[in-house]
């Protein structure tokens, strides 16, 4: 009788609030579970610090030659080097462990698991995994931002900011879409061992604004994978490059591309058979 | 593949690392020949099976050279249409040679050997009676006649697109066709003697790293050497990464003369003599610390 009034919107709060709490839950399971090997934080500082140094490197490199690099200037380069560092890290905690088990799952049938629990498949596949440790890369990518923002002589404001922040959800939720795309593939074509590689591949075009490529590439790396969007619209949103147009584009891409990734994932479930065979 | 038997396991102590097979000079020649054709075309075989895969990982490997290319070119456009001595065109074809030797020169990954131990696989390797780098050496020569295949569309089209500029002697070809090979066993012995780090400790990582960026910045793999400051282009001398990466794409693209073709072969035969000694004696020790499980 009473409950009957608010049942339905506590429902859809509730429903609203699950896939971060089933978040949340998977979280604390892979913290706890990754904080019994410590030493691996120790070889992961190691690599973090041995990348970043060959990302100086790299980049020492190119300005002992020139002073800009397709008009941008080595301080905001170093912003792009950061938001990249950033996003690698954030893509190797959260979502390339997420789709790599979701591929061995396809492949040996245990998706089944999945498919029996009374949530909605697509979060729970998207949240089962958390390497804390890659985290260290966001760590070093706010460091490496922060100190190219210290460098850009026009410093950062609340406003510019928070568009900055925005730009990176709208980019990591891009590159999630992307991956769940091409692993729902795997419902039809079951061995996709080198998508990673590949992946890992391509996103190091990203270390360089995506407006010194060629115009095919270009494009590509925009629309076909989202690498523009994901590192380079952060970075120009922090370099004063950013209009409100390509904003907006962007943040339509994003919405677009989370209806076709849902609307593929769907599909890509119908075919799935299962291991009861 | 070879009938006759050794009688001795390769890993086991006193073993000859190349056993001979059959009997006489002539006879031994042609085993090991066999042994390498036959290894090769089941490489070939089972490789040609993963066409999707395989292609995943050329574009995943074209993505590389062609990312220096196009920021190495931006710069030199930008210095006047040179920089370090290379105009966008010899970047173009620096970079798209590049991704020939970069194929050529693929090795048996260190990381392999942490599942050959741990799997026990390395069990059954050794009850061969040749040498396992033997199986590795032909096996991925044998990867590699596939790999060239699929390569010649790609490198088609990044010629299109980049506009390299060669000036070729028929010399440079010879050289390097001789030099891509030299730059595949060079790498893999020193791959395979990074791999046997694995039988000492498990943590290998660290020191397969340093080891991958000590190369990349030293063999002219991320840029060609002559970008890289002085104190590093000596050091780049005295180590043996330049002879996989740089020597043979620029004996290609003639930027070498002829004492310097020659000096760069000499220099891929001595240092495949040390590895190969190193990898020898490593080896032996190696087996000794390994302890089977199944296989």
């Amino acid at each position: 009788m009473t409950g009957t009034g608010p049942a339905p919107t506590t429902a859809g709060g509730r429903d609203l609030l699950r896939p971060l709490k089933l978040f949340g839950l998977f979280f604390r399971i892979g913290a706890l579970n990754e904080l019994q090997y410590r030493a691996n934080l120790a070889v992961q500082l190691f690599q973090s610090a041995l990348a970043l140094g060959t990302g100086l490197a790299v980049l020492g490199l190119v300005f002992g030659q020139t002073t800009n690099l397709g008009g941008w200037t080595q301080s905001e380069l170093l912003a792009v080097m950061g938001v990249h560092i950033l996003m690698g890290g954030v893509i190797r905690t959260a979502i390339q462990p997420n789709m790599e088990r979701l591929m061995t799952d396809v492949r040996q049938g245990t998706l089944d698991f999945v498919l029996t629990k009374p949530e909605d498949a697509q979060v729970m596949i998207s949240v089962r995994e958390f390497r804390i440790w890659q985290a260290v890369d966001v760590v070093v990518g706010a460091i490496v931002l922060a100190i190219a923002v210290a460098q850009l002589q026009s410093g950062i404001g609340l406003g510019p900011g928070l568009v900055f922040a925005g730009c990176l959800l709208l980019g990591a939720v891009m590159i999630y879409c992307f991956w769940l795309i091409l692993t729902t593939a795997a419902f039809w074509i079951v061995r996709m061992d080198e998508l990673h590689e590949l992946f890992d591949g391509i996103y190091q075009s990203g270390r360089w604004p995506v407006t010194i490529y060629p115009g095919w590439l270009r494009i590509s790396l925009t629309y076909l994978v989202p690498i523009a969007f994901a590192v380079t619209l952060p970075a120009e949103a922090l370099t004063s490059r950013l209009t409100i147009e390509t904003l907006a584009l962007a943040a339509a891409f994003a919405v677009l591309l989370l209806v076709v990734t849902r609307w593929f994932w769907r599909l890509g479930l119908r075919n799935y058979s299962g291991a009861s065979a | 593949m070879t009938s006759p038997t050794a009688s001795t396991a390769p890993g086991a102590p006193g073993a000859p690392t190349a056993p001979t097979i059959g009997t006489g000079p002539l006879a031994s020649i042609r085993g090991w020949v066999d042994l390498y054709v036959a290894t090769m075309r089941i490489s070939i075989a089972s490789q040609i099976q993963y066409r999707v895969s395989n292609y995943f990982y050329m574009i995943g490997m074209v993505t590389e050279p062609v990312i220096y290319l196009v920021v190495w070119s931006t710069v030199a456009r930008q210095q006047g249409g040179e920089v370090g001595g290379f105009t966008p065109g010899e970047f173009a074809a620096y970079y798209i040679v590049w991704t020939l030797v970069r194929n050529m020169n693929i090795a048996l990954t260190p990381w392999a050997w942490e599942e050959r131990v741990r799997g026990g696989e390395l069990s059954g390797m050794l009850l061969k009676p040749v040498h396992p780098i033997h199986n590795d050496l032909a096996g991925l020569a044998g990867w590699k006649a596939v790999v060239i295949v699929l390569w010649l569309p790609i490198a088609a089209f990044l010629s299109l697109i980049f506009q390299p500029t060669y000036s070729i002697e028929p010399i440079d070809v010879v050289v390097f066709l001789v030099a891509i090979w030299g730059a595949y066993v060079l790498r893999s012995m020193f791959l395979w003697l990074l791999g046997l780090v694995t039988f000492w400790t498990t943590r290998v990582g660290p020191v397969f790293d340093i080891f991958f960026v000590a190369e990349l910045l030293l063999s002219g793999r991320l840029v060609p050497l002559t970008l890289m400051p002085d104190w590093a282009q000596q050091l780049a001398d005295v180590l043996p990464f330049k002879w996989t990466f740089s020597f043979p794409i620029e004996a290609l693209i003639g930027r070498l003369p002829a004492d310097q073709l020659l000096r760069g072969l000499g220099m891929q035969v001595l240092w495949i003599a040390i590895s190969a000694s190193i990898v020898a004696a490593c080896w032996r020790l190696a087996v000794r610390r390994f302890s089977a499980v199944g296989g």
